[in-house]
């Protein structure tokens, strides 16, 4: 035997899951919807992308490196999901260097400043996100018209968000069926033929990222289907009392940041709560919120928000919903 | 549906490479070296002398105190020194060692017991028979059996278990025993019904050993109250107190026993030496032992006796392969590492797995992604993530009141952790630390 034998505790085999894969299976989820936005937005959604990625990488690398003189972890994969994500929550043709203040707020204060993978308290890409939306909320909510070479898609793309046009349009008194006319059929909100982020296009390419990461076990089924039902019998309620004035579930659900917030922001696995039960309640209260701000805040949309509210509230939710220790509840019949 | 336990619980690799070996006897071995403390409880006291002559089966060190077991000769031989002997725990304890007599025919007779239905003894008269004759238990818990059987007047008690699971990976020793030992088995529980008073006890089977539910089903066919339940693979079934939720549906308390909901559960190891002790007048002195691996030239299975170091079992299958980085007394999720390969095969040793450079080294630890797989793994309902946290800050107090002390050490936490974080590790060194805490308030 050349090489000493190793003594340490059981257990002595380990799976192969790693962080590093769970993180990559997440990169794997969100290539459809980057494909979608592709086509809808052309070279513009790349540049969107590309930026936020190179510059959330670059700041982990430059802030670990010169700054904090810690372990450089650029490549665990996180600071890149941080970007893919950034972007997809961004409108296309937003200027570059909104890009990097946006990537420098989300890895520098939405991460490192907490400790780096596994201590942040928000979701980085949101803080990113959140900040520019507040910062910049001009260019942050102008949506692109469709690009020059697909004409094709030139009438479907509009000047504004689904749940933009209805906002403004109950706003002046108009009611869900006057408004009706002017935003996309639930078919188009499918398949991506509208205006928004660049991620939140498709809702069939973001519900196959989401089935891949249940199907992977990155994810589990608890907090996006949570979230969506919360909504949908939320939205629905309002919906079926007052439809003139209220949109419904199915546009509340397919448009906006609903399936990339329930299937790719909320289940971060960092920011959301260890257990089954504290990841029910964690995902009603991002539904609750979410609709609150659509139905009755100033913005039309609120997954954001919601996201990020429910985010602080994870780790009160971790103390206080346990998971039940065997053998604390006893009834015990002995024949 | 087969029956499982409720919470948590992995599904590591199987790798039963020797479930289709029959057990061999080993080659007796020129020197057994036999520790005093191969049990759970006070250690045995040594009642022979150096120089002294023993046969197979005598006493040589009698049980210390309540909790605590005979321990009797494996070999006919002479005793040539009372040492201090590394053992499994890593530290040097007292060991007998004994030369064995290659002259005398007794230690090479291969005894075949021909199968005995006729129970005889009386309750009192088999428990003590199994205090007698050093009965532990086979499981690798090592807890002296008599201590099980004596159930105070007026608790209640309606079942007996027999754990047949084996959930960890790689052995088979359990496997092997209840395809060849079959009937045997089956009389030794009847024999604990009859000293119990029992009129129910249920074997529980992992369904990936579908030929010794077949064969029980089939045995039973024929008996009153034993039952086969057969029950899904998932890691670690054969802990006690899963074992027994699964089983009956019922949940042992925290920090209770199985009695406490009227059960006791018993290894089918431990029931086969029950078995022979009684119809056979044989003491505990040898054990099946499953010496496996992926690079072994041929695993198998072993009739060991007790004391044979196994350096002994390691040439028998063909010596180390080339590239051994690892060796383990027990299976790969709850076995000890061992370094000196002069460390005897004690009552506990139920396999040695020997494992190689590619599987030997843990991964590099990261920081904790809050995944909660730990969290949904445990089969004990713990944050094992929260009890590591506690244990590294020296928060004691704490952990103990997250329930700390009915950690079960399976395993399950630090196995599924994707940024391989030792949190067994930093649960032990907690669970140690509250534990002397707790006995010096007391």
């Amino acid at each position: 035997m050349s090489q000493p034998i190793i003594v340490s505790a059981s257990p002595h085999v380990h799976s192969d899951r790693t962080s590093k894969k769970l993180m990559y299976d997440v990169v794997i989820a969100l290539i459809p919807a980057f494909l979608v936005s592709l086509y809808v937005f052309g070279i513009g959604a790349l540049i969107v992308t590309a930026a936020a990625v190179i510059s959330c990488l670059v700041f982990e690398y430059l802030i670990q490196k010169y700054l904090l003189k810690s372990e450089i972890t650029v490549g665990d994969g996180s600071a890149l999901i941080t970007g893919i994500l950034l972007a997809f929550n961004l409108p296309s043709g937003i200027p570059i260097w909104m890009i990097v203040v946006g990537s420098l707020v989300a890895i520098g204060i939405g991460k490192l400043s907490f400790g780096g993978l596994g201590f942040n308290i928000f979701n980085p890409a949101l803080v990113g996100r959140v900040f520019l939306l507040i910062s910049f909320p001009v260019q942050m909510t102008t949506w692109p018209t469709a690009v020059e070479n697909q004409t094709a898609l030139a009438d479907a793309v509009t000047g504004a968000t689904p749940l933009g046009v209805i906002k403004e349009g109950l706003m002046f008194g108009e009611t869900m069926s006057e408004i009706g006319s002017r935003i996309p059929s639930a078919i188009d909100m499918l398949l991506g033929i509208t205006g928004g982020s660049i991620g939140e296009m498709s809702a069939i390419a973001l519900l196959i990222g989401g089935i891949y990461l249940i199907i992977r076990k990155v994810i589990t089924w608890h907090i996006p289907i949570t979230m969506l039902v919360t909504m949908a019998v939320m939205t629905g309620i309002f919906w079926l009392v007052d439809g003139e004035h209220y949109a419904s579930p199915v546009i509340h659900i397919l448009s906006g940041g609903a399936l990339l917030g329930a299937f790719f922001m909320a289940t971060d696995l960092v920011t959301s709560p260890m257990t089954k039960k504290g990841m029910i309640i964690f995902a009603i209260g991002i539904g609750v919120i979410t609709v609150i701000i659509r139905l009755f805040g100033a913005y039309p949309e609120g997954v954001s928000f919601a996201i990020l509210i429910m985010n602080a509230f994870v780790p009160l939710i971790n103390t206080y919903f346990k998971p039940r220790r065997f053998g604390s509840k006893i009834k015990v019949k002995i024949v | 549906m087969l029956k499982t336990f409720p919470k948590g619980g992995i599904h590591p690799p199987e790798n039963k490479i020797t479930s289709s070996i029959g057990i061999k006897r080993m080659t007796v071995p020129k020197v057994v070296n036999v520790p005093i403390a191969q049990h759970i409880g006070i250690p045995a006291e040594i009642v022979v002398d150096r120089k002294d002559k023993v046969e197979i089966g005598q006493i040589i060190a009698k049980s210390g105190g309540f909790v605590s077991s005979n321990i009797h000769s494996p070999v006919a031989g002479t005793v040539t020194k009372i040492d201090q002997i590394i053992d499994t725990s890593g530290y040097k304890k007292q060991c007998i060692v004994i030369r064995t007599d290659a002259k005398n025919e007794a230690n090479f007779e291969e005894v075949t017991y021909p199968l005995l239905k006729e129970i005889k003894l009386e309750p009192k008269e088999i428990i003590q028979r199994i205090s007698d004759f050093g009965i532990v238990g086979l499981g690798g818990a090592t807890f002296p059996s008599q201590v099980k059987l004596n159930v105070k007047e007026g608790t209640k008690l309606d079942c007996l278990i027999i754990n047949g699971v084996e959930c960890e990976p790689y052995l088979t020793a359990d496997h092997r025993l209840m395809l060849e030992k079959a009937e045997e088995i089956v009389v030794g529980i009847k024999i604990l019904m009859k000293a119990l008073h029992l009129k129910k006890a249920v074997i529980g089977i992992e369904n990936n050993k579908k030929d010794a539910i077949s064969i029980f089903k089939n045995i039973i066919k024929k008996e009153d109250g034993i039952q086969v339940a057969a029950l899904q693979v998932k890691y670690p079934q054969g802990g006690e107190k899963q074992l027994v939720k699964a089983i009956l549906g019922r949940e042992v308390p925290k920090n209770g026993l199985p009695l406490d909901v009227g059960v006791i559960v018993h290894n089918v190891g431990t029931i086969f030496a029950i078995y022979e002790a009684i119809q056979h007048t044989k003491p505990l002195t040898e054990r099946v032992v499953t010496v496996t691996g992926k690079h072994l030239e041929t695993p198998s299975n072993f009739w060991v006796k007790i004391g044979t170091p196994i350096k002994d079992l390691i040439a028998e299958v063909g010596g180390l392969p080339e590239g051994t980085r690892k060796l383990v007394n027990g299976g790969p999720m709850m076995g000890k590492a061992i370094k000196n390969t002069d460390v005897p095969v004690t009552k506990g040793t139920s396999g040695i797995l020997v494992i190689s450079e590619d599987e030997a080294s843990r991964g590099k630890s990261e920081n904790c992604i809050r995944c909660g797989e730990c969290v949904s793994v445990c089969p004990m309902g713990l944050e094992p993530h929260l009890l590591m946290n506690l244990s590294e800050k020296g928060m004691y107090e704490k952990a103990s009141n997250e329930d700390i002390m009915t950690c079960i050490e399976c395993g399950s936490c630090s196995y599924v952790c994707p940024s391989n974080r030792p949190l067994l590790d930093y649960i032990r060194f907690g669970k140690n630390i509250v534990k002397k805490l707790q006995t010096s308030k007391n």
